[in-house]
């Protein structure tokens, strides 16, 4: 089942264009790779999906529970709130906030309460505000961070500000979410971890998940299926092993890298 | 004694009746003067709208160079209200038009204005606080021009003072503490973040925006109804420059700072009173070590909380409660 | 007709003043970020020191002019070293709050020495300075020539230093990237002191220029040129030299003509609603470029 389309998506910036003509197909419950090069437009695609940016053209169809949803020209809070989520490849945490209140901050678009109701600390407010503590304690177990809850997200060691980076997209009741280099700066032991908890939470969360990775055994692990980018235009895509053997692939991006794998 | 302090609504309330009891209890006997009691009001006015401007600016994190703006149409707004109609009905009614009023041009000029960003926004709510002063400064049929309104009725007094002092402070502090105010805060930490995290950032910096002119405009309208006399030039560039500087001060994001920052700036201006020649020159000096030397501000973003207050009291109980 | 080319030769006069403090505004906002509240009162301390050059030293003009740029120059290198380089790497917002304490401080310490009283600039009646000349029914005061040249020779003189020689070059370099700049051995400390020291030359000279114009000067005189020649700047794109130039103009011309066609007393709300405009539809100014954050 179709969740999300995205069609001739392309964004030019003057007259550089970054993202150029680029199809995708993500299935209900999918794992997809999104690789290429430096400066491919991997990053500019999730800021496109996910309404940093404004399409220069081009549409993205979200399909949530029997509806159709297009995602172009949102804001990016509507897109978030429509189930899209993301973290960024240079993590931008609420660094001077603790990281009970990283979470709870993701979760505020599913809050009931009303300002005037926070005014007074009224019941509902009180109520939701307790619900809102265990849900987080709860997504922080993921990653074993819940003994952290009160520390600043900037003291966290950098692995777990990734950690904490996805936790926060989850927060936020996603049906998608975008990886942005989540093992970016982690050693193969923690990569290794990561794999498995990105599939753990995509089974747990009943998600799909796109994903942007330079860690080859990473992707090839995981993945059910792989785009390749190269400036800016979808240069192939299939199965990791139909990538693998891919000869644009290989010469665009690839290269020794594969040849070792 | 323990359990009762363990109930922090209890707490707050048992605190704010004894700072009640005992300043009641001095101007009853006289021990705090006429003047002092002026003082007082000044200082429970710059509380409310410093605690209101930080969380436009200390917690929302949009710089405002406005906030006297917001003042001078609550005050305008209370002072003729009572003086047309000069009970106490007309006075609440007043403080109420004027924070509403106040909040209104709030919501207006928010809207427009931040989508700007730093020290572009600053400029435009100083331009816009300008703008509004100029306005007064025509409506000669209504505001009586630059020669100000003359003979507002006078009905503060120190039990509605604190009542409007503390209840700011209570709503604000409960809005900083609720979902709604983790909202506003993460648009000060990462605004591109806190828009992907489903939050919708200019919504909530008009809000801020919007409830900070709403508490300016109480604080105008107590200043009106206190000091039978309004001018626009009192609330000018300078008014507004005081209020931020009582809000870095005490330390952006911190609400105790504000309440502790206004509360120093009050001793020190009324200490410096006799030697009023050198007092702003003094305290511009004052402004710029501070900042040299501990440019965080007094509290930085901490709060004094009733926790650490209460462990003081209670030197048992090692660990403070969240 | 006459009387619009009459409110056109009276606002260039008010916009080069404008202009000049603008200049000094754009400047070390484009190198340090920073919203230099004192400017407005150095450009008063200018206006003073030329006062007293011309009442009590019995000093010509020029001479005055030049000492008042020169003493302008010291103090806007002191109010830097003193005042904003220990907070080089603090919050904008607290060098903000020390920008507008050492405004205050400027501003109440030379009324504790002068007094607040109003002083009148001496009025040069006789030779050159106190001819006017007419055009039809337009009539141009020797004066509005003077400060239009001295502003022209001015710029001129600033474009060449910034544009040609190597402190301009750093300057420059400074501006689009501090950390870089040191790097490639370029002194940062002594580039930032030398843009307060060239804005504050020229705000010196605006106050000479405008107490001679205006003939009545204060120690509050600042506060309000200082920010609209703010606005000017923002007006023209902030850190943007020619945009100061520009804005300046604009912004004393808009005043002019508010004044001669409107009400005089809505000319500031017509500035400040000028500048909230042009935030609003174009917020790097005129001359600016719209700046994106990278994701």
């Amino acid at each position: 089942m179709q969740i999300l389309k995205v069609n001739k998506l392309t964004k030019s910036f003057g007259g550089l264009t970054a993202v150029s003509n680029v199809n995708m197909e993500l299935n209900q419950g999918e794992l997809v790779g999104l690789i290429g090069p430096n400066g491919a437009g991997k990053t500019t695609v999730f800021n496109l999906l996910t309404g940093i940016y404004v399409p220069t053209s081009g549409t993205i169809t979200l399909f949530k529970d029997g509806k159709e949803k297009k995602l172009n020209g949102l804001p990016p809070y509507t897109i978030c709130q429509s189930g899209l989520a993301r973290t960024f490849q240079n993590i931008r945490l609420f660094k001077d906030l603790t990281v009970l209140d990283n979470v709870r901050i993701a979760m505020h678009s599913n809050v009931k309460y009303g300002l005037f109701s926070s005014f007074l600390q009224l019941p509902s407010c009180k109520k939701e505000e307790k619900e809102l503590i265990e849900k987080s304690m709860e997504l922080l177990k993921i990653f074993h961070l819940e003994h952290k809850k009160d520390e600043l997200a900037k003291n966290l060691p950098y692995g777990e500000q990734r950690h904490l980076e996805i936790i926060r997209a989850l927060a936020t009741d996603p049906v998608l979410l975008l990886l942005d280099e989540p093992a970016a700066g982690m050693n193969p032991a923690e990569t290794a971890q990561l794999t498995e908890s990105i599939s753990w939470i995509r089974e747990k969360y009943n998600l799909t998940i796109l994903l942007i990775e330079h860690d080859m055994s990473l992707v090839m692990k995981i993945c059910e299926r792989i785009y390749v980018l190269d400036y800016g235009m979808v240069i192939a895509h299939g199965t990791p092993d139909e990538i693998k053997n891919n000869k644009r692939v290989i010469e665009a991006y690839l290269g020794e890298d594969m040849s070792n794998a | 004694m323990k359990k009762i302090f363990e109930n922090d609504g209890l707490k707050k309330l048992i605190l704010l009746i004894l700072i009640f009891g005992i300043v009641q209890l001095l101007i009853t006997t006289g021990i705090i003067s006429p003047y002092l009691q002026e003082t007082l009001v000044t200082l429970c006015i710059n509380i409310i709208l410093a605690v209101s401007l930080n969380l436009i600016t200390g917690f929302t994190g949009q710089l405002s160079l406005g906030h006297a703006g917001f003042m001078s149409i609550g005050a305008y707004t209370c002072a003729l209200i009572t003086l047309n109609m000069p009970t106490t009905t007309g006075f609440i009614l007043g403080v109420l038009a004027g924070a509403v009023t106040a909040a209104l041009f709030g919501f207006l000029v928010g809207l427009p204005t931040l989508r700007l960003k730093g020290d572009y926004l600053a400029i435009a709510t100083l331009g816009m606080a300008e703008i509004i002063k100029v306005i007064f400064i025509n409506l000669d049929s209504i505001t009586n021009g630059a020669a100000g309104l003359n003979n507002i009725p006078q009905f503060v007094t120190w039990p509605w003072m604190f009542l409007f002092t503390a209840g700011t402070i209570l709503i604000i502090t409960n809005l900083l503490n609720s979902s709604h105010g983790r909202a506003c805060i993460s648009i000060r930490e990462d605004e591109i973040a806190s828009e992907a995290m489903g939050i919708n950032t200019t919504k909530y910096k008009v809000a801020a925006f919007t409830i900070g002119a709403f508490f300016a405009g109480i604080a105008g309208a107590l200043y009106a109804s206190n000091f039978y006399f309004i001018e626009p030039n009192q609330f000018g560039f300078l008014k507004s420059i005081d209020v931020l500087v009582i809000v870095v001060f005490g330390g952006m994001g911190s609400i105790s700072g504000s309440v502790i920052a206004a509360t120093a700036l009050a001793v020190i201006s009324t200490l410096l009173q006799s030697f009023s020649e050198v007092r702003m020159i003094l305290y511009a000096v004052l402004l710029v070590i501070i900042m040299i030397f501990r440019p965080q501000g007094l509290m930085g973003s901490k709060e004094l909380s009733l926790s650490v207050l209460g462990r003081l009291g209670n030197s048992d109980s090692k660990k403070g409660r969240v | 007709m006459e009387q619009f080319l009459q409110q056109i030769i009276n606002g260039i006069s008010l916009g080069s003043i404008y202009a000049l403090i603008a200049l000094g505004y754009t400047m070390v906002y484009g190198i340090i970020n920073l919203i230099n509240f004192a400017h407005g009162d150095v450009y008063m301390i200018g206006a003073y020191i030329g006062y007293y050059c011309m009442t009590f030293l019995k000093l010509g003009f020029l001479p005055s002019l030049v000492i008042a740029m020169v003493i302008c120059t010291l103090l806007g290198i002191a109010i830097e070293k003193i005042a904003y380089k220990p907070l080089r790497n603090s919050p904008r917002i607290a060098v903000l709050i020390t920008a507008i304490g050492v405004s205050l401080f400027i501003e109440y310490a030379t009324m504790f020495i002068v007094s607040a009283n109003v002083r009148s600039y001496p009025q040069i009646t006789e030779g050159l300075l106190a001819q006017s000349f007419k055009v039809g029914n337009i009539t141009i005061t020797a004066q509005q020539v003077i400060i239009l040249v001295v502003t022209v020779i001015l710029m001129v003189l600033l474009q060449f230093i910034v544009k040609k020689t190597r402190i301009g070059k750093a300057m420059r370099a400074v501006s689009l990237d501090k950390d870089a700049a040191e790097l490639m051995g370029i002194n940062v400390n002594t580039t930032i002191s030398f843009t307060f020291a060239l804005g504050s030359a020229l705000a010196g000279a605006a106050g000479v220029l405008v107490g001679l114009y205006y003939s009545s000067i204060n120690p509050f005189m600042g506060v309000m040129p200082g920010l609209k020649a703010f606005v000017a700047a923002v007006f023209g794109g902030i850190g943007i030299i020619p945009g100061a130039m520009v804005g300046g103009y604009c912004i004393g011309m808009v005043e002019v003509l508010v004044s001669g066609y409107g009400n005089s007393k809505f000319r500031d709300a017509v500035v400040f609603a000028i500048l909230i405009l042009i935030l609003i539809v174009k917020p790097a100014g005129l001359f600016g470029k719209n700046t994106r954050e990278k994701v």
